[in-house]
Parts: structure tokens; sequence; C-alpha cells
């Protein structure tokens, strides 16, 4: 077909002739004990087809009954995107055979979701924020796990048969659907990233999930249209199923909105179809075309009866959400002082829960984020690793600065400690207790130190008393070579000067 | 009342498809043939079914029915397999699955 | 031996208890009556002799140390194969399910573990309960006991055949549309649909959810109430399970009382359709039931015309989707197809030779009356009639106490009549149908003896929640018309006559 002959267009040129519009679907695993609708174990390894029970394994017979911690994980996240929470809503069959389906339907929820209508605001690099309007959350089931044999690196295509374990089948899942998110122009890549980080982040706030990006406890659908200006309709869009990765997200959007530009440009029309994205060339293939799609014969599930959560339960739940990621960022931002440079750098590097951690065990904001993003942030970004996980605790942080504050060691010696720390070789003040690393805090050493140098440097002595006081420096380097680093440079420098008969 | 359009062996045969049953010619033949006759004698309740009327989907009206999140007993992974027509590697073999990744 | 087997399940009971006789010897006395006559009625798919006698001996010594035992404890059973039994095979009537043995127990089936009472096997059935003959099981018809060139009814023809040819004095059912009451009408023996929900469907191989329901096929009113008081009960595996405390059904059974109690005739129910001597029996029942104080009223239910329609819908529909997961992957049959198989492939080439005819015909019907543009002219059409189904029912028990109809509108049909023809076969369901699709409960008991001097039944209705009614009312007429025949009706039985032995 000519679709594999039409070259893509340059992004930034595609913008400028394109308008973009968005629509993700989320799917999020919940951290419940057990599954959706049975008392099987929800977790994330064990040996194959062992977390299971008659009904995750959908043998005859057997009938689901809704878990209802599932149900309240569903309205938290459905309060935490300010949706309405359905008075009544039911579930209903999504029916397609596939090999992964125990039932060869999905029980999932269709024209009645748990929660509808909200919105989110996520910012950008740059601080500006994006309100994404919420189409609706709904409760559904996810799927066992294929492992496709004989084929070159595991993929669906040469594969001669396929595994089945359905451990995951059968685990709750919320998706979490948007409404077409306009006006997005070039930043479009961005703002899907920015928008799956906000709910990842929203998801561990809520304590419903580990989100953990890489094990698929979250996982994005992305559709991309392309329309000539904000004022037409919107066009036709492709899916890009389980996009899995921030930078895969950025990647898929920017991959599709140059494709289709292509195509449009080529005067070609974009087939509404599922495609996939490939991490090897940042590159998205068609899948099946919708239009080819399943019958998917929704009817309401007549195992289940309705969830209609009383308004006194969701209440309940909604006064015992905690604190959610934006608004703790505002409230951080006025306790903290930093300016908005310093805080999104800080949010960013994932440094916000360890600085805070550290300015509750009772650093000063400033001195928990110069270390946090400062000496630390160069360790981590030399290791390779993120900061949560160097091995040394915020509590430990606040220690080594209360030394420094406390005169007990001073800054370039608490870098020392702060390395040996990390080397495990113990806690700040042991460490300085071992090594000896105190400052000399010795009157009689110091003066030791400051008689010798005066002695030995009398060029510089006449300076300063000729009226050059700054000229202490050179005196003063001496002396803390004398002790080891370990002299307070203002201690000496007022002996220097008490010695020599000058005032500062 | 709506007139429902009759069912033809090409509605029969992308039903099979859809209900993945294979059919036989003759099979596909018969079903034509019956099931307009069928769907005229059940097409009836559309005659009362207006628009005042709310469905029941289940005859005992229930709601909120919960289960607890308690881990319950599970199966063996041999029981799991035990009915399985092949299973390989503490898994379900299956043949070969065709179109999505 | 010969004699215990006619007596009722009661009667046997108290044998059991007075050490009369053991569960041993009951339970021997069955399987060889099995062995004796099963081989021409084919009542039983599955026999299981050794774990029948092994439950027998236990119940045996725990009754010789003196524990305190269930009434029906050490009596045997037969249980229809689509109930799911641990450890004994289960087919559904499917050669789609050949040789798979549940690795889990139905909860009725725990329940009658618990209870002591020895499964003597599993009982023919039309394939996944479709049918109203018998005569669509994969593994053979079987014969009705009064001609065995007669159907027994269906679905459950294996069970009603098993009871009325004194193969156990009790069995289990399932009644989507009149599974349990009609094959009780037309052998001669006791059927009972329970209130949707007051018996657990959890191990019950789904035909239609909304309207599936176990219940007792037993010789007698008060075993069939005796069976109910046994296995109903909230189980929490099944999301519509009733919560309801378990009615007083066998004092209910034994009262033969029925004073003041007001009965309706349902016009539309008695009249064209239904054959003389049918409906002769029926009026005849009513005027003994009038003799013995009963107010008989005329009620008319005009909305139960448009209840076959609604629920060869519905039930299509749902037994469509709860077949999907016969599919060749996880269980039971796989059919792989010459060159190339794929998941696909097989699953169509297994599903197109596991399936009969009449499952393939209510799938695809199923299937079309879900799929996309017909949902609300047909499954949503026919869950309004429901509603207008319950409305009626309501209205008619604001003026009496139970409704009355002819079970089925004829006697036994011989082998073969109408498997050709779809719509004459459904139409045996006209009278049973409006209590499944409104969850109300419904009890067959025999009426005398009709057309071909084959027996025929009269069907009590009574409002949701309200069996107690069916027990009452049914066992005053048990009683009055026993009176007058001068035994039971099975005693007629030409085919059963010959055996040496006394009735009960
Ligand atoms: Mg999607
Ligand atoms: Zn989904």
């Amino acid at each position: 077909m000519t679709a594999t002959t039409i070259e893509p267009v340059d992004y930034d040129e595609a913008i400028e002739r394109y308008d973009p519009v968005l629509g993700i679907e989320v799917h999020v695993e919940l951290g419940t004990a057990t599954k959706m609708f049975d008392g099987a174990p929800n977790v994330f390894a064990a040996e194959p087809n062992t977390a299971i029970t008659p009904t995750s394994l959908g043998l005859p017979g057997a009938l689901p009954v809704v878990n209802r911690t599932a149900v309240e994980y569903a309205i938290k996240i459905g309060l935490a995107l300010n949706c309405s929470i359905a008075e009544t809503c039911r579930f209903a069959r999504k029916q397609y055979f596939y090999p992964d389906l125990t039932k060869n339907f999905q029980t999932s929820q269709y024209d009645e979701p748990i929660a509808y209508e909200g919105w989110v605001d996520i910012e950008l690099e740059d601080g500006e924020v994006i309100r994404v309007e919420i189409e609706r959350a709904h409760m559904e089931e996810d799927a066992g796990k294929n492992t496709h044999v004989g084929g070159a690196t595991g993929r669906i295509h040469g594969a001669t048969h396929s595994q089945v374990d359905y451990n995951r089948a059968g685990v709750p899942l919320v998706e979490i659907v948007t409404k077409p998110i306009p006006n997005t122009k070039g930043r479009a890549p961005e703002v899907a990233a920015a928008y799956v980080r906000t709910l990842r982040d929203i998801f561990r706030a809520l304590d419903i999930s580990e989100a953990k990006m890489e094990r698929g406890n979250v996982r994005a659908d992305i559709n991309v249209s392309l329309r000539a200006d904000a004022e037409a309709p919107l066009g036709t869009r492709t899916e890009t199923k389980n996009v899995n990765s921030f930078r895969a997200m950025e990647r898929t959007v920017r991959s599709e909105i140059s494709r289709q530009a292509g195509m449009l440009d080529a005067g070609q029309k974009i087939v509404q179809e599922t495609r996939h994205f490939h991490e090897d060339t940042g590159d998205t293939s068609s899948g099946r075309p919708k239009s080819d799609a399943e019958d998917y014969r929704y009817f309401p599930e007549p195992d289940l009866v309705p969830v209609a959560p009383s308004r006194e339960w969701v209440e309940e739940i909604r006064s015992g959400l905690p604190e959610l990621p934006a608004a703790r960022r505002r409230r951080l931002l006025g306790e903290w002082g930093f300016s908005d440079l310093e805080m999104r750098d800080a949010i960013n590097a994932g440094a916000l829960d360890l600085i805070e951690s550290t300015v509750s065990a009772g650093a000063s904001a400033q001195s928990a984020r110069k270390w946090w993003m400062g000496e630390l942030a160069r360790v981590a970004k030399d290791r390779d690793v993120e900061l949560e996980d160097l091995s040394v605790t915020p509590v430990q942080i606040a220690e080594l600065q209360g030394l420094v504050d406390g005169k007990k060691i001073n800054d370039k010696i608490a870098k020392q400690v702060l390395l040996k720390i990390l080397e495990g070789q113990g806690g700040p003040a042991e460490i300085v207790e071992q090594e000896g690393l105190a400052v000399v805090s010795d009157e009689s050493v110091l003066t030791g130190a400051v008689d010798q140098a005066i002695a030995d440097n009398p060029d510089v002595v006449a300076k300063i008393q000729g009226g050059k006081v700054q000229a202490i420096g050179a005196l003063i380097g001496p002396i803390m070579k004398a002790t080891r680093g370990q002299a307070d440079a203002g201690r000496v420098r007022e002996i220097i000067m008490e010695k020599l008969g000058v005032t500062g | 009342m709506t007139l429902m359009p009759s069912i033809g062996r090409d509605d029969v045969a992308r039903l099979a498809d859809l209900a993945r049953i294979q059919l036989s010619d003759e099979e596909i033949d018969r079903f034509a043939g019956e099931f307009d006759s069928i769907m005229d004698a059940v097409a009836s309740v559309s005659e009362v079914a207006t628009e005042d009327v709310p469905a029941t989907s289940h005859p005992i009206a229930m709601t909120n029915v919960f289960r607890e999140d308690v881990v319950e007993n599970t199966l063996t992974q041999e029981q799991a397999l035990a009915g399985a027509p092949e299973a390989q590697d503490g898994r379900f073999a299956v043949p070969q699955i065709l179109g999505e990744e | 031996m010969t004699d215990i087997i006619r007596r009722s399940a009661a009667a046997q009971a108290t044998a059991l208890s007075t050490g009369e006789v053991s569960s041993q010897e009951l339970t021997r006395a069955h399987l060889d009556r099995i062995a004796d006559v099963d081989g021409d009625l084919n009542a039983f798919l599955h026999v299981n002799q050794d774990e029948a006698l092994a439950t027998a001996a236990d119940i045996d010594s725990r009754r010789a140390a003196g524990e305190e035992l269930h009434a029906l404890a050490g009596v045997p059973i037969a249980v229809k194969d689509i109930v799911v039994t641990q450890g004994q095979p289960t087919t559904a009537g499917s050669k789609i399910l050949e040789g798979w043995i549940p690795p889990y127990d139905a909860t009725l089936v725990t329940a009658l573990r618990k209870a002591g009472l020895p499964i003597l096997g599993k009982t023919n059935m039309d394939e996944f309960a479709m049918g109203s003959s018998t005569e669509t099981s994969a593994f053979g018809l079987t014969r009705n006991p009064w001609d065995r060139d007669r159907i027994p009814g269906g679905s459950g023809g294996g069970s009603a055949a098993a009871v009325g040819a004194y193969e156990a004095p009790l069995a289990i059912g399932t009644d989507t549309g009149g599974s349990i009451r009609q094959p009780g009408a037309v052998t001669g023996t006791v059927g009972v649909k329970p209130t949707y929900g007051s018996v657990s469907r959890y191990g019950l191989i789904a035909m239609a959810s909304s309207l599936d329901q176990a219940g007792p096929v037993t010789r007698t009113v008060e075993d069939a109430a005796l069976l109910h008081e046994l296995i109903a009960g909230h189980d929490p595996h099944d999301s519509t399970s009733l919560t309801d405390p378990i009615g007083a059904y066998t004092a209910a059974a034994r009262s033969k009382d029925v004073r003041g109690l007001r009965v309706g005739v349902i016009e539309e129910l008695e009249g064209d359709g239904f054959a003389p001597e049918v409906r002769a029996r029926f009026t005849e029942s009513l005027a003994q039931l009038e003799q013995a104080g009963a107010e008989i009223v005329r009620i008319s239910c005009p909305n139960f015309r448009y209840a076959l329609g609604a629920y060869y819908l519905i039930m299509p529909s749902e037994a469509s989707s709860n077949l999907a997961k016969f599919d060749g992957m996880r269980f039971g049959l796989r059919v792989i197809p010459e060159d190339h198989p794929t998941a696909e492939s097989v699953m169509k080439a297994t599903r197109g030779a596991g399936f009969g005819d009449e499952v393939k015909r209510r799938i695809l019907l199923g299937t079309y009356a879900l799929s996309a543009g017909y949902y609300d002219a047909y499954y949503g059409s026919a869950q309004k009639v429901r509603t207008l189904v319950q409305r009626d029912f309501t209205a008619a028990f604001e003026q009496v106490d139970v409704l009355a109809s002819p079970t089925s509108p004829t006697v036994a049909f011989r082998l073969g009549e109408k498997v050709d023809d779809p719509m004459a076969m459904y139409m045996n369901d006209i009278a049973t149908i409006p209590a499944n699709l409104a969850g109300t409960p419904g009890i067959s008991v025999p009426s005398g003896l009709a057309e071909d001097g084959l027996p025929a039944g009269i069907q009590f209705l009574a409002p949701a929640r309200a069996d107690e009614r069916l027990y009452r009312v049914g066992g005053a007429l048990e009683a009055l018309l026993e009176d007058a025949w001068g035994g039971p009706l099975l005693a007629k039985a030409p085919e059963l006559a010959g055996l040496t032995g006394g009735v009960k």
C-alpha cells in the first residue's frame, strides 16, 4: 500500500501546519490484597497459575463478587480527579475472544462508570499549568499474560505458540479516560507525559497502587489526531496501545504527529486504528483497523448487582483523602520560601519528598535543598541512580547539617563526611568522631598555628598592617593546612586580627 | 413497531464468526432458514416495551453486594492445569495468536 | 431391599434412623436399581459407586457412634450434570466438556456432602440445559419411565427420570425456563424452582445467569421441602444469593391445610394450546382444593403473552456470553484444524465440533440479539417485558396467595417429535417461563393421568421469597389427590408396576 511510502513530516513543520488533539486512557492496577471479583491474591511475581481461584480462571460454574476495597479505591481516584461519583452504576461484559481472557469477555463498566466529569491540573516543566478534562473513570479487570514462544525476541509475530499465565487475570484496574485535550500545540508530547506523571503521583499519594511504570502498574493508550486549526472539527484519531514509560509517551506523540502530517500532506486519509509503539525505532506501527474491530456486544453483567455508593460513604472517603501532590506543592512553596524555579527543579529531580523529610528532621529548607539539589544530585548523576536510591537518609542529612550549624565541622569537612556516609561508614556524628574530623577548638593549638604563620610570612604581615586587611586570606591557607582543614576559618581570622592589632 | 431485517446466509456466517463457531454450509443454510421465524416470534416484545417501562436485569433487586478484600484458598498449579488440553512450564499452552501485539 | 427404594426420601431417612436399614444397604439398593434399569433409561451420565458407598459407610459409622446427623444423612441423591462436582466428571451434557473433572464443588454440593448424602452420580440433561426433552444431550437421550418412547421432559429429564424410576429418592435439578417443573409434570414427580437467589448458583454451569435456579426433584412435596431446606441459604460466592433466613418449608409441606388460601387461576395459561385432559386434571385439582377450603379466583396476567418472546431473547443472549469460555484453551475439548492452526481457528473448530445444534442455534441467536444496533430492540425490550411480567405478578398477588396453571401444555410427547422444530419445542415452556423472568418460585406436583394415560402436572406460583406457600398448597393437594387415587400417581406407571414390593 501507499501508506508505507509516505515520509513523515519534520515535527516542527507538522506543528506549524496542524493542530494536534490528544486523548489519553490510563489503566492503573489497584494495590488491593485480592483481585477485583475473587479472593485470589493480587501479587506481582508468583509461580505461574498459582494466584487463581475457579473464578479468576473462568472455570464453568464460578461466579464473581465485587471487592469492596477496589470500589473504595476507584472512588478515591474519582474524587482526586474532581469527578462526580455515580449514585448507582453497573458492570457490563465486553465480549471478544482472546486467549488471555478466561471468560472471553472482560467484566468492565460501559455506559455507567463509577466516576465521571472531572478534571486535573498538570504543570509543565516551565511552570505552565494545563487543565485536562476527565470524561470518566471506571472499574474493570486485567487479563492474563501471554508469553510468545518460538518467534524472535518473544514477539507475537513468528511465534509458533503461546503460553498463558492467568495470575494477572482479574487484577482490579481503574481506567481513566480524558476528554479530547486541545490547544497543546507543539507541547503535545510533553503534555501527554506530564498528564500521566501527574496521575502516577496522585495514585501514589492516594496509596491505591504502587504505580510502578516498569511493572506495568500504570499503562497508557495515547490517542492522537490532527486538524487544520483550533476551529476545525476533530480529525480521525489513532490509538497507540500500552505505552508504558514517560519517554515513550513523548516519542509516541511526536512520531504520530509527524506520520499523520505526512499522510494528510499527501492527501491521504488517517485510518482509525490501534497502533503499537516500538522502543527500538521510536515509531508506531499499525495494529488492527478499528473498522474491523469486534462488535463487543456489551450487556449488563447478570452475575453482579449494581454498585450504589451511599453519599455517606463517598463523603467519608472524601474526608479521608490525603493531601494531593498539587496542594502539597503549593503548601511547601509557601512554607519553604523557594523560588518557582527552585521548586520545579526539586520536583523534576524527584527531591520533594527527600527535602521535606530532611526539613522535618530539623534542617532548614534552604540547607536541605542545597544538599539534595547540590552535592547529592551530583553524586546521583555520576552514579546514574535516582536520588532516593542513594544510601543516605534525610535524617542523616539533617544531622550532618546540624553539625555544620553547630560549628562542629565546616562545609568542606561536611562534604567529606557525606562521602563516607555514602560509602556506608556510619552516621555523620559517628564518622566525625571516628575520624577526628571535628573543628579544632583548642585555642592554644590555633594560637600556635597563627604565631607560626605570622613568623613565616613577614611580608604578608607587613601588607596587612599597612592597611590591606584582605591579605589575611594568605595567612589562613597555611593555618588550615596545618590543622588538616579542621580549623574554624572565622575564629582563625579573629585571632590573626587580634595578634596584629588591626580591625576589619 | 420496527420491522426487523431478515437474517440471511451472510448474517449467519458473520454471527458464527463473531461467536467463533465453525459452521458447515449445511448448517448455515439451515440456521438461515430458521432464524427469521424465531426472531419474528420473539419480536412481539417491542410492542409493549415502551419508553416509560424500566428494564429489569435482575429478578430480585439488590445493590452493593461486596466481598471483603481478604485472600481465599487458591487452586494449585496442578489443579489449574489438570484440565488443560496442553500445558507447558506451568502455563496453558495455546496455538499461535495472530493479530494483536 | 426392592421395597425400600420405593419409599419417599423422608421414609428412607426414618428407616436409617431406626436402624431398619444402613446407608450402605440403601445406597447399594439404589446402585443395583440403576444397574438394572438405567441401561435403557439413560438417566445417568456417570455413576460413582465407590464415592457413594464410601460416603454411606462414613455416615453409618458416624450414626453408630451416636453423632447428631442431618435428617437426610445417608439418603442417596443424584445431581444434574450441570452442577460441578470435585472429582466427578461434569459435562453439562456436552461433548465440549467430555472428560473434564472440576477442581472444585458447587456450593450446593458442599452442602450435600456436609449433610452426608451419598452422591450416586450425575444425571443426563439437554446439552447445557438447552431443551425441553433431554434429546439434545451429546451422550444419548433419556427415556420416560412411563413410556420409553416418550421424552422425560427437559432439560432435567435425567433427574426426573431417575427419581421417577426409583433410581434415586432425591435429585438436584436446575430451572431456567421450566427445566425442573416440566420434567416433573411429564414423569409424575415433584419439582420446585425456588425463588431466584434462594439456592446458590456458585458451581452451576451457567446458561442464563439471571434466570437459572437450582432446586429439588423428588417424589413427594415433603421430600422437596427437606431438600430445599438443605441446599438453600446465603452464599458469599454468589452476588445474587439472598440473605433471607431459610423458610420452614417442611413444616408447610406437612401442614396440609388450605383453608382460606386464595388460589388464582391464570386465564392466559389454561386455554388454547393446552391439551383437553391436561386441562381436565387441572380443573379437578382446583376443585379438590376448593372443597378443602381454598378460594379459587380467576386472574388475568395480560403481559404473560410476551413472556415467551422475552425469554427467548434473554436466555440466548446470556447463554451466548456464558458459553464463550468453552474455547479449547483452558479445559475440555480442543480440536485442531489442519494446516496452520491459530488460537482463533482452534477456537472455531473446537466450538464447531464440540457444540450440538441447539447450543449453536442459541449462541447465534444471542449473538445476534446483543450485536450492535439490535440491543435495544431485542435484549433491552425483553428486559422491559420482564418488568411488565413482574408487575402482573405483583398485581395478582395483591388478590391471591398463589397462582396456578397446568405445568406443561401436554403430556410427554414422543421422542423425535419436536426435535427439528425449535418453535414447537420452545412452546413447552409457555407456562413455566414467567416465574423465571420474575424470579418468583414455582412447584409442579402431579395432577393425574391425562392423554394416553400419561401424567400431567399442576403448577403453583408464589411471590418471591414466599416459597413456603408452594409447599403448603402442594403438600395439601398431593394428600387430597393421593386419597382419591388410593396412592401415589407413580404407582400407576406401567413400566414400573411390574416391580416387586409395595408403595410407601
Ligand atoms: Mg483503550
Ligand atoms: Zn480498559
